[in-house]
């Protein structure tokens, strides 16, 4: 079987507006779930990869490695970098490194981007996964 | 149905204070003015998220208890703990705050806000170089130059373009909102003549290649307000602008130094620098000391990546340099409403702004060492009290995992990510929606939040929940002390 492609990628976090609007209705909504648990991607390096928009993609880095469902980004083009909203699927990925400063590396993370056929976690498994609660 | 008007919103930063909502049968039926976030934050105030009852954890599940007991088993948590940590405060009223410092110097841990982990390398550097900075109404009324840089205000502070910067209505500056349509209608117009001419003429399918690259318009030097950003992505807020430099990821440090030497006639013996090539960063120099009066607004693009608060020193320096030529001034884009209060309360009462640890009975301040994601990286904390905040569905894993793995106490309106795996769930009202008290703007002025509606039965504010808490820790700490003396 061949081997399924990978790429070098920079992860990004940050806000978005579907985020800020899911986080105000509460973080058990649907709205903020669907919000979060998404990889925005540059078209271009989902050609590379093989993936369309809505498929389940495995981000990894040094941290850890989460499954989250890649979407075209409409902010393209930003080849090799993808982006994730702020979320608990962000922040098993993300840099836990303060350099000294209180402040942990929330972008500009080095990650691993292929696509994957495990499902994306719903809140309560993902919690489960991580933290034995929830 | 009555009309509430000069409703202040507690999102974000921006404290839009011109809300207007309905009230019918005391709920909120219609939100008037306000962004995307804002409706949502009024209209969920009756949402079935949210916590109406007190939760304890009992053989591994939450279940319901009476406020009294949550009390005290909150109580008794943080007094048996060596060293709690007490985390949130930026989505509650500075009064709160208050109560919430006390606790901390009563139980001996460590307090911290959400600063830490948005704009605390900014405070930082702050305390290094100073800051030269002014109210949003200043901004709105005088400023012809705007620059966001690695922030997205479309996306995080919806209204602020609208309210203070480049959309605004000012006394001596007129909005750029008319000369922004016109600029939309002539792409779209061009972007239809393009498609017609390609379908027509040439007979080809649309080119995604073509619809992918950077617009450039080169409207730097257009009379009025001009709005510039400088981001690793082309966000929204990019697309309004009339000049957008796009930054490589983590090279912001380099491009602030770039332009400080360029401000200074000096001559960049490269081609480009981040990325960018060095006649673009001319023509953004240009235009930054030839406007009257310049502001940067700066996120978190800056204070998350690459030389972290190396880049605010180098963004501070530049503005400094700049009011050598010209007026300049410089303002963080605040994220939580009130996470300017929670630096502010924090300074009046310990002397610093965040990551203040009373373990040794005095406040210390050490980010780095006092800071709760390095308390929690090096697995200090036995228990922890948040409060109006979410750590665990915000912090790294790693630094949330000890969170959760510790007793943990949550205070707040929503069954968030951390009530979720907290052992005490006390909730409370929402601050400026069911609770009254005083957040401070991005820009330091303090606003008034209203009580619009009442708080589901027995839900009360958190200053109040904290003042109960407070009460029963030194009930106990009494207690104990006269058993240690008998």
């Amino acid at each position: 079987m061949a081997e399924k492609p990978k790429l070098k990628v920079v992860l990004l976090t940050g806000r978005t507006i579907e985020q800020g609007v899911g986080k105000e209705l509460g973080k058990s909504t649907r709205e903020y779930v669907e919000s979060v648990s998404v990889c925005y991607m540059d078209p271009g390096d989902m050609r590379k990869l093989g993936v369309k928009d809505g498929v389940n993609v495995q981000v990894s880095t040094a941290f850890g490695s989460v499954v989250v469902k890649a979407k075209k980004s409409l902010r393209a083009p930003h080849p090799g970098v993808i982006y994730i909203p702020y979320g608990p699927w962000a922040n098993v990925v993300v840099d836990p490194e303060t350099h000294g400063i209180g402040m942990p590396s929330f972008k500009g993370v080095p990650a691993v981007v292929e696509p994957t056929d495990k499902p994306v976690l719903g809140l309560e498994e993902l919690l489960k996964q991580q933290f034995g609660k929830g | 149905m009555p009309i509430v008007k000069a409703v202040t919103c507690p999102v974000c930063g921006s404290l839009c204070d011109d809300i207007e909502l309905t009230i019918e049968n005391g709920e909120i039926v219609k939100v008037k003015n306000g962004c995307a976030m804002c409706e949502a934050k009024f209209l969920s105030h009756r949402s079935e998220h949210r916590i109406r009852k007190p939760l304890i954890r009992k053989n591994g599940e939450l279940v319901k208890t009476t406020l009294k007991e949550a009390v005290q088993r909150a109580a008794e948590i943080l007094a048996e703990a060596n060293y709690p940590v007490l985390y949130g405060w930026s989505s509650t009223s500075c009064e709160a705050i208050s109560v919430g410092i006390e606790l901390a110097e009563e139980v001996g841990g460590v307090i911290d806000n959400t600063a830490v982990v948005c704009h605390g390398p900014s405070l930082l550097s702050v305390q290094d170089v100073g800051i030269p900075s002014c109210t949003l109404g200043q901004i709105r009324h005088r400023a012809d130059l705007i620059i966001y840089w690695g922030c997205d205000p479309w996306s995080a502070h919806p209204r602020h373009i609208e309210r203070y910067t480049a959309f605004s209505e000012g006394r001596f500056e007129k909005s750029a909102w008319r000369g922004y349509i016109a600029k939309i209608r002539t792409l779209i117009g061009r972007k239809k003549i393009q498609s017609t001419v390609r379908r027509l003429v040439f007979k080809k399918p649309p080119e995604i290649k073509a619809q992918l690259e950077p617009t450039f318009v080169p409207s730097i030097a257009k009379e009025g307000r001009k709005l510039i950003v400088i981001d690793v992505r082309r966000t929204k807020t990019a697309e309004m602008a009339d000049f957008f430099v796009r930054v490589e990821p983590g090279k912001d440090y380099e491009l602030l130094q770039a332009f400080r030497a360029l401000i200074r006639d000096q001559e960049l013996e490269v081609d480009s620098v981040a990325g960018v090539p060095v006649g673009y960063l001319e023509e953004v120099a240009d235009a930054m000391v030839s406007c009257d009066f310049g502001a940067l607004f700066f996120g978190l693009g800056l204070t998350m990546s690459g030389a972290k608060l190396r880049n605010i020193d180098a963004a501070l320096s530049l503005v400094r340099d700049l009011n050598m030529r010209t007026k300049f001034v410089i303002m963080p884009m605040r994220g939580h409403f009130n996470v300017t209060g929670a630096n502010t309360v924090f300074t009046w009462q310990t002397g610093y702004p965040y990551a203040v640890d009373f373990s040794l009975g005095y406040p210390r301040y050490n980010p780095g060492e006092t800071s709760v994601v390095d308390v929690l990286l090096r697995g200090e904390s036995d228990a922890a009290l948040i409060v109006a905040s979410d750590p665990v569905s915000n912090f790294p894993r790693k630094a949330a995992e000890h969170i959760a793995k510790n007793p943990l106490i949550y205070i707040g309106p929503h069954m968030d990510v951390t009530a979720q795996v907290a052992d005490v769930v006390i909730p409370s009202a929402m601050v400026g929606v069911e609770a009254s008290g005083t957040a401070y703007r991005m820009d330091h002025v303090p606003i008034p939040l209203k009580k619009v509606v009442d708080p589901p039965r027995g839900v009360l504010p958190d200053e109040e929940i904290l003042r109960r808490i407070l009460t029963e820790v030194r009930k106990i700490k009494r207690e104990k002390a006269k058993a240690e003396a008998a």
